[in-house]
This record gives C-alpha cells, sequence and structure tokens, in this order.
C-alpha cells in the first residue's frame, strides 16, 4: 500500500488528455483508458512530475478548501492506490 | 409512427479505438492469421494522406487509441509519418508488430514521431513450434525488437495466439513476459473464424490442456499484478456463452482495412450481403453512423430468439456475426458458441473431436497446416 512517505509518479505508459466529448480528462494507456472524474483527474495531473504523497496531499488540500483534511487524505491515497494496482504508478518507497 | 422530437434513429455508440490495417503485407504466414481469405495487394493499399484524414475523423467520432496494425506495419516504408499523424490527432498509438525485422534505428525514429505502445506477437517459445505455426521462426528477431523497445522506454505487450500446439508453454510465455520486463500479456486463445477454422482440427486446444493454461494464467495475474497485466481469452468453443464480439456490433470499435473498407470487426467481410464502404468514398463519420452494414446487426433490435428473450441479450448481443455465418450460413442466427444456440452442437462436435485427439508431443511430426498465403508485394 502507499502511504504518505512515498513518492509517486504516473507509469511511461500513462498519458492523460482532455476528452472534448466527454469533457473529462482520460488516462490512457495500451489497449485501455479510464475516464477520470474531476478529484481523480486534479490527483492525475500532479502525478505527471514526481512527488512525495504528503506534498500531493497538501497541493490538493489547497486546492480544495471546502473538504475536511482527513477525507482529501483519504481520497488522494484511494485513488493513488487504484492506479498502483493497474500497474499505472512508479512508486518509490522510502 | 414516431413522435414529433424524437429520433428516427437510435444515435450511434461511440468508437474509441481504430484499429488501422495498414498492410496485408507480412514477413510471416500465420495460420490462424485474422486476415481475410483473400488479400489484395499493395497498390491498393491506402497513402499516408488518407490515413492521416482517417484518424482525423476517427477523432472526431471520438476514438481515443489507435492499433497500428496489419500484416505487418513495418513493412509500410511511410509509418513514421503514419505514426506522427496519429499523434496529431490526440490518438495514443500502439504498434501491432511481428517484430520483424529487427531495426533499432527505425523503432527509435517511430518513438520519436510519437510511438505509445509496442505489441510485439510472439508465437512460439518452441522453435520448431513457431516455425510450424507461422513458416517461419523469427524469435530471434522479435527478442530484439523486445529489447530495443526496452532500452527506448517504450512500453511492451507480448501477445500470443493460443492453439493445440503451444497452450501447454503458457508457464514459458509468462516467464518470457517476466524477462522481457513486458507490462501487459495477452494470452488469447485461437478465435476459429478465416485462416483459423481452416485448420480447427489441428489448432483446437482439447478442454484439459485449455483449463490447465487458464489455472497457470489467473495465479500469474496473482502474482504479477501491479506489474504486468494478465490477459487470458478463452476460445468462444469453450466459453459456453458468447462473447459480445467487438464488445458489441459497431459499438466500440472501427475497423479500417488496407485498401481502405471500413467494418465493424477484422473479419466482417466474409459477410458478403452487406455492402462495405471504403473511406475513400465516404467519411468514416457517415460510415459509423449511417451506412446500412454498421446499423444492421448494432444495439438489440435485430436479435432472434433465443436472443431477444435473453437476459444476457445486453451484454453478448448475440455473439459473433462472421461465427453465425460461418458456422450455420445464416448471419442472423444466434451465435453456436452460446449454450442456448439452436446449432450448439457444431460447436459441441468439434470439441468431441479436439478431446478424442492425442495431446501433441514435440517429438511428434505435426500436422500439416494450411499457411496463410502471402499478400502480393
Amino acid at each position: 500500500m502507499i502511504d504518505a512517505k512515498a513518492r509517486v509518479r504516473l507509469a511511461a505508459r500513462v498519458r492523460l488528455r482532455f476528452d472534448r466529448r466527454s469533457g473529462k480528462v482520460v488516462l490512457l494507456y495500451p489497449e485501455r483508458g479510464l475516464e477520470l472524474n474531476e478529484s481523480g483527474a486534479r490527483i492525475a495531473e500532479l502525478c505527471v512530475e514526481t512527488r512525495g504523497v504528503g506534498e500531493l496531499i497538501e497541493l490538493v488540500a489547497a486546492r480544495v478548501s471546502d473538504a475536511p483534511r482527513a477525507v482529501i487524505e483519504r481520497d488522494v491515497l484511494d485513488f493513488l492506490n487504484a492506479l498502483d494496482a493497474r500497474g499505472l504508478l512508479e512508486v518509490t518507497r522510502s | 409512427m414516431t413522435s414529433a422530437g424524437e429520433p428516427l434513429v437510435t444515435p450511434a455508440p461511440r468508437p474509441y479505438a481504430l484499429v488501422a490495417e495498414l498492410t496485408y503485407r507480412c514477413p510471416l504466414a500465420c495460420a490462424y492469421c485474422s486476415n481475410p481469405l483473400e488479400l489484395g495487394d499493395a497498390s491498393t493499399e491506402l497513402d499516408t494522406a488518407t490515413w492521416g484524414r482517417v484518424f482525423r475523423e476517427a477523432a472526431e467520432l471520438g476514438v481515443l487509441q489507435v492499433n497500428l496494425s496489419g500484416g505487418e506495419p513495418l513493412a509500410r516504408s511511410d509509418l513514421e509519418a503514419l505514426v506522427a499523424e496519429a499523434r496529431a490527432s490526440e490518438l495514443y498509438v500502439n504498434l501491432i508488430t511481428s517484430g520483424i525485422p529487427a531495426d533499432a534505428a527505425r523503432l527509435e525514429r517511430l518513438t520519436r514521431a510519437g510511438l505509445d505502445s509496442l505489441q510485439l506477437s510472439v508465437q512460439d517459445t518452441d522453435a520448431g513450434g513457431a516455425a510450424w505455426i507461422a513458416g517461419r521462426d523469427a524469435n530471434e528477431s522479435k527478442l530484439r525488437t523486445a529489447a530495443t523497445a526496452r532500452s527506448l522506454g517504450l512500453p511492451l505487450t507480448l501477445n500470443v495466439v493460443l492453439h493445440r500446439g503451444n497452450i501447454a508453454r503458457v508457464p514459458a510465455f509468462v516467464a518470457l513476459a517476466e524477462e522481457l520486463g513486458a507490462t501487459r500479456l495477452e494470452l488469447a486463445n485461437t478465435q476459429y473464424l478465416g485462416w483459423a477454422l481452416e485448420n480447427r482440427a489441428a489448432l483446437l486446444p482439447s478442454r484439459s490442456a485449455l483449463e490447465e493454461a487458464r489455472r497457470v494464467a489467473r495465479e500469474a495475474a496473482e502474482r504479477l499484478r501491479g506489474r504486468i497485466e494478465v490477459l487470458f481469452v478463452l476460445p468462444d468453443y469453450y466459453a459456453d456463452l458468447p462473447r459480445a464480439c467487438m464488445d458489441g456490433w459497431a459499438r466500440r470499435y472501427l475497423v479500417v482495412t488496407p485498401n481502405g473498407l471500413a467494418l465493424p470487426c477484422h473479419q466482417a467481410t466474409s459477410i458478403t450481403t452487406l455492402e462495405w464502404q471504403n473511406v475513400r468514398e465516404h467519411a468514416l463519420p457517415a460510415i459509423w453512423h449511417e451506412s446500412p452494414a454498421f446499423r444492421a446487426f448494432r444495439g438489440e433490435d435485430w436479435l432472434p430468439e433465443p436472443c431477444r428473450s435473453c437476459e444476457r441479450r445486453a451484454i453478448d448481443f448475440g455473439g459473433c456475426r462472421c461465427q453465425a455465418l460461418a458456422l450455420t450460413g445464416d448471419v442472423t442466427a444466434t451465435d453456436p458458441a452460446c449454450v442456448h444456440a439452436p446449432r450448439h452442437d457444431l460447436v459441441v462436435a468439434a470439441r468431441l473431436r479436439a478431446d478424442a485427439g492425442s495431446e501433441p508431443v514435440p517429438e511428434a511430426p505435426r500436422p500439416l497446416l494450411k499457411l496463410r498465403r502471402r499478400a502480393a508485394g
């Protein structure tokens, strides 16, 4: 499982792009695609560069001022773990 | 009667993937090839500019991924330009290749042009088996291509078409995927259409061999989760329930053939009662939305019984049309792969023959196959 001490980045095979048809950000990888909701898109876009998960949570929290910090932290970790289970993240665990 | 304001035609679903069959030229001659039995020659292939337009029109329809396929797409001298055109339309570009020839400089140019991922076919880890099924053993070239892809940072998918002759080597295919650093392994059983149907007696595995392969694949998928995505596709003949072929007729996928025919699946030209339109004469969106052939089996309205009253009708859409036609002679029949199909006996009989045959052993002579014909270059 990914925790706040890990560093993460989207895997090389992932491409993020805006999909005009759905108005959503899609995450593409070989033979597959995921349509991201607003919160997923926000997190994924921050993972284009390598970041510490703690920093990532801070950045998301700064942009979403109306949600409790604990909820944001859980959302970020859930999303990252879902990507990791599909092999879509490069994770460095300290 | 349709009430005012209600659309006359249900809007077409959105295609997500385009299979661009760039050429039928190929260095291999696999006995299960999905190309049609009749191949055109290279002089009728679409040119670079027309493919560029096809990519733009596909993107406009909603397509997100393109598989540059064939035949062997490396046989096209303009492949770099085609990759760049596809990327310019924001498509995720997958190259589907035999890995022949292994040309590191070319792969580097393709990567610079915007190639996103490479899917390499592996016929068999056993050289004799590879030569038997494909007409030649090209594993050395394939291994070099895989190594080049890895050194360029190109994500690598291995695709293995399984059949009686190689299904016992699923453990070796898994090991190869790990060794080569693949991120995806497709273990896709042969589906018995076209060339594969011609060779069915030699290729259909027994149930016990299939079950063992499935068990190994399941274990590998579990063990490699998060590292390698392992996909195992059953042959329709053993599935009992039909596959939603291409996720449903003209629902998610579009195929364009080397000479420009737009199809809902690779095999669709076997349905000669439908008129297939060419992208040289029609825009892709018009074909997708309006052509009678694309609308013929789209959705559920056309379904025969027992599909029409089946609770799975919106899951499998009656199965594969090409298979229904090839086995029963009736393109609107329920896919005989289904246990509820009136002609399921045809599939059962083929399975019984497969179970009665002896398992192939490496030292025994292999049965003669009808290898795919070569496309004239």
